[in-house]
């Protein structure tokens, strides 16, 4: 079943089964996201791409495209929840941006720019949480995760490996790797996989790259992270040959 | 025995198939005690997965363990109601008879003490686990019985058998409870009218399902029947896990043919060969009299192949086991922990009835639901949608405890007052109850003339009843403690909010607060309310909001200024400099005042 649908008062085509989400971007419509990435399962865990389809709220991400719904997603009220869903983000791990090898390549970074958040209004954390530098090429940061799960997704998905999952649960919920001594040295990921670059932030970084792209002209110092996720979309529809 | 053959026997005895995994884990542990890294890499080799998806399961479950619980492990149940009778302070007497810290094994490995959400004893608490066999109403005699026993190395077959005595307290019947039932009434009764007519009686009876949602029971089986898929099955929620909430415990104990009768009717209405029980891990007590009803009914016909006869009809029940984790209680994340898994919710739709266990049509229904399923069955729709009101037919069981003289489960049909409950269980000066749940309704003592219904105040079966001397305030703070806890940490707003809201509480309690606080708790609440992923984050503030708007005195007198005061803790910030240098004196603590 395809048709339209009515996105902040523009009408835009969707094919059948498609999610509010890609139906958006095929249009060229952004709503903010984290844990999701045009060509994986929808994992619909971040919250932030929250909208409201006929006035109830529902993750665009995973909410397939009805005909003649009407969406709202770029409202001040939306946009606000968002903010303080991204500062909860901020304030549950141990966020260093200025210092971070990430910055300017960062989601979550770009899209706190994006959002406007400049300060903090719930208390921090500061979790205990460790940094795994076992692995000769990959660094683990735990500190600076947010838990999207598009690691695991990618490992099991993409590389057909199963070196991440997401353990515990609740507050103390943790990226898990598969070895016995928990270290990433330990597993049989590569440097060459999916998962080491699909980490939207600084939790999995490649070793001896932090700046071989100067501060100034990285991803989201160049563009807006609308415009980056827009431009994916595309590519990955050349890719498929659409 | 090696791990690897603890593990391969375990594994063996649930048909070394992966979806068993959880069960699995429950019985290593058994074995070894504790879930350590060997064990684990045992499991994934002996289910042949790949051991961070064990790992994942293991470590999301409170009831399982990475670390040795020693020989005897001691788990206080933590809803407020175990509070109010004295948990904490029978917590503390056993750690100083026992000389031991909290949530850390004895030095010689012999003993654990800790807490975990409501163990479903709230009618006869203050009340424990030991090794998971229940200890009701803990006293300190009781406990310095438990203490020489322990220091004894008495093993628990030989501890006196009236420590693990768990009552009924059925205090009041009608329907389910009081009218006898024969089992297999309503079995024999469903191939008599055959599942068509079932449908037509439950559709003319109009039960809501009694696990809190209360979705219609005749939509959600119609939709399964009507679903494709190469197989369905039965689940029954025995996932008992809110807070105050025991009145399944009680069918199961009293009635667990009434509740198995409803299970078959179902597998006769939707098609279904398999049926699971999903009980909660801190039922495991109920298990082998459950196994042996189970039993009886197969070698009665009941189930099995040909149930009473009947050429194709084929159905079996299972129970398994949960591991200490109350959003299992939410159906989907009930499937996925049936299938293994870590019990997160999924994404919906779609919905079981389409979509459920290992990817089939699925009914899922409250304990409760089916026994009701089972009478209508047996005695028809017209009679049961007479019982009740029109919009909530049927009866309805109230786990009544807290202040009251006569704490236990109450069946009343639907449309029953609030006060009407207070006075037949005896509660002494109420001041509040709340219903259903820390996900319910709190009523204050305005509200009392309310009625348990659907259309007025709906419940999944908890009536905590808090008298005058009760302090609110700390009743909610209770239960964002057990929210924080028990989210499964999957979404953002809740798994984030819940543990802030946690947070502010605490801050409140401490004299800290101020009403910036507020503002943020009202901010926080709107954020979980609409964006959680499932029901937990939806409802993780209601109490916080509830007891806000009525009882807002208790909030007020914490706070300490009326417009900011910060969370750090300036002199606590010191605490690692004065353990390092050895100091206490005054010069080495900031001054509040000063600060």
């Amino acid at each position: 079943m395809s048709g339209h649908f009515i996105i902040d008062g523009r009408t835009i085509p969707f094919r059948a089964g498609q999610t509010i989400m890609e139906a958006a971007a095929d249009a060229g419509v952004y709503i903010p996201h984290l844990c999701h990435r045009p060509g994986y399962t929808p994992h619909g865990s971040c919250k932030l791409c929250t909208v409201d389809v006929d006035g109830r709220p529902a993750s665009a991400c995973t909410a397939k495209a009805q005909e003649g719904s009407i969406v709202e997603n770029d409202t001040p009220a939306l946009n606000d929840d968002r903010r303080a869903l991204t500062e909860m983000l901020f304030v549950e791990g141990n966020h260093i941006c200025p210092a971070c090898e990430k910055t300017g390549d960062c989601q979550l970074q770009a899209v706190a720019y994006h959002l406007k958040l400049v300060s903090y209004r719930f208390d921090h954390f500061y979790p205990a949480r460790g940094v795994d530098a076992s692995h000769p090429d990959i660094l683990l940061d735990r500190n600076r995760c947010i838990l999207c799960d598009l690691c695991v997704r990618a490992s099991r998905d993409v590389d057909g490996k199963n070196v991440f999952e997401i353990g515990h649960r609740g507050i103390r919920s943790r990226v898990i790797v598969n070895a016995a001594s928990g270290r990433l040295a330990d597993t049989d990921i590569d440097v060459s996989d999916a998962a080491v670059r699909v980490c939207p932030v600084g939790a999995i970084l490649i070793k001896r790259r932090a700046f071989a792209v100067p501060i100034g002209k990285r991803t989201y110092d160049l563009k807006s992270v609308a415009e980056v996720a827009i431009e994916e979309v595309r590519a990955q529809r050349e890719d498929e040959g659409g | 025995m090696t791990h690897d053959e603890v593990a391969t026997a375990c594994a063996l005895r649930h048909g070394r198939s992966p979806t068993k995994l959880l069960q699995v884990l429950r019985d290593v542990q058994a074995a070894l005690g504790h879930l350590g890294a060997d064990a684990i890499d045992a499991v994934a080799r002996a289910l042949g997965l790949p051991r961070v998806r064990v790992e994942a399961t293991a470590t999301f479950y409170h009831l399982l363990h990475a670390e040795s619980h020693g020989v005897y492990e001691i788990l206080f149940s933590d809803n407020i109601i175990d509070h109010m009778q004295g948990k904490n302070e029978l917590l503390e007497y056993m750690c100083e008879r026992m000389w031991l810290a909290p949530e850390r094994v004895s030095e010689d490995g012999l003993v654990y003490v800790g807490s975990t959400s409501d163990i479903g004893l709230g009618d006869q608490g203050p009340a424990a686990l030991v090794n998971g066999a229940p200890l009701p109403l803990l006293d300190h005699n009781r406990l310095d019985l438990i203490a020489g026993l322990i220091r004894n190395q008495k093993p628990l077959s030989e501890w006196p058998p009236m420590l693990f005595e768990v009552a009924t307290n059925i205090r009041r019947g009608d329907v389910l409870l009081a009218e006898p039932h024969a089992p297999g009434s309503s079995v024999a009764r469903v191939l008599e009218i055959g599942p068509q007519g079932m449908l037509e009686d439950l559709e003319r009876a109009s039960p809501r399902g009694r696990g809190g949602a209360g979705f219609k029971t005749a939509v959600k089986w119609a939709a399964c029947r009507a679903a494709p898929g190469s197989a369905r099955y039965v689940i029954c929620n025995a996932d008992e896990g809110e807070p105050g909430t025991f009145k399944d415990r009680v069918l199961l104990q009293a009635h667990a043919d009434l509740v198995f009768d409803g299970m078959t009717v179902a597998a006769r209405v939707v098609g279904a060969a398999h049926g699971i029980l999903y009980l909660r891990g801190e039922y495991l007590f109920l298990v082998d009299a459950l196994e042996a009803v189970l039993q009886r009914r197969r070698d009665d016909g009941l189930l099995g192949n040909r149930i009473l006869g009947e050429p194709g009809f084929d159905f079996d029940i299972g129970i398994e086991l949960g591991a200490g984790a109350y959003i299992c209680g939410e159906e989907s994340a009930l499937i996925e922990s049936a299938e293994g898994k870590a019990g997160r919710p999924r994404n919906r739709p779609p919905f079981p009835v389409t979509c459920g266990y290992l990817g089939q049509p699925t009914v899922v229904d409250n304990v409760e639901t089916f026994a009701c399923t089972a009478k209508i069955a047996v005695r028809g729709g017209a009679w049961f949608a007479a019982i009740g009101t029109p919009e909530s037919t049927g009866t309805k069981l109230l786990s009544v405890s807290g202040d009251c003289a006569r704490p236990g489960v109450y069946e009343y049909p639907f449309g029953v007052s609030v006060r009407r409950v207070l006075a037949d269980c005896g509660a002494k000066r109420p001041h509040a109850v709340q219903v259903g749940g820390p996900s319910g309704t709190c009523l204050s003592w305005r509200e009392f003339d309310r009625r348990i219904a659907f259309e007025d105040v709906p419940t999944a079966g908890a009536f905590m009843v808090f008298g005058r001397e009760r302090d609110m305030f700390e009743v909610a703070r209770n239960f964002t403690h057990f929210f924080a806890h028990e989210s499964c940490g999957f979404c953002t707003p809740c798994r984030v909010g819940t543990s802030l809201l946690s947070n502010h509480m605490d801050k409140l309690a401490a004299g800290k607060g101020s009403a910036h606080d507020l503002t943020q708790m009202q901010r926080l609440m709107h954020i979980m309310l609409t964006m959680s992923h499932c029901g937990l984050g939806h409802t993780a503030a209601k109490p916080v909001v509830e007891t806000m708007e009525k009882f807002p005195e208790t909030y007020e007198r914490r706070l300490q200024a009326l417009d900011y005061e910060p969370a750090f803790d300036v002199d606590g910030a010191l605490e690692t400099a004065r353990q390092i240098t050895g100091r206490d004196d005054a010069f080495a603590h900031v001054d509040e005042d000063r600060s």
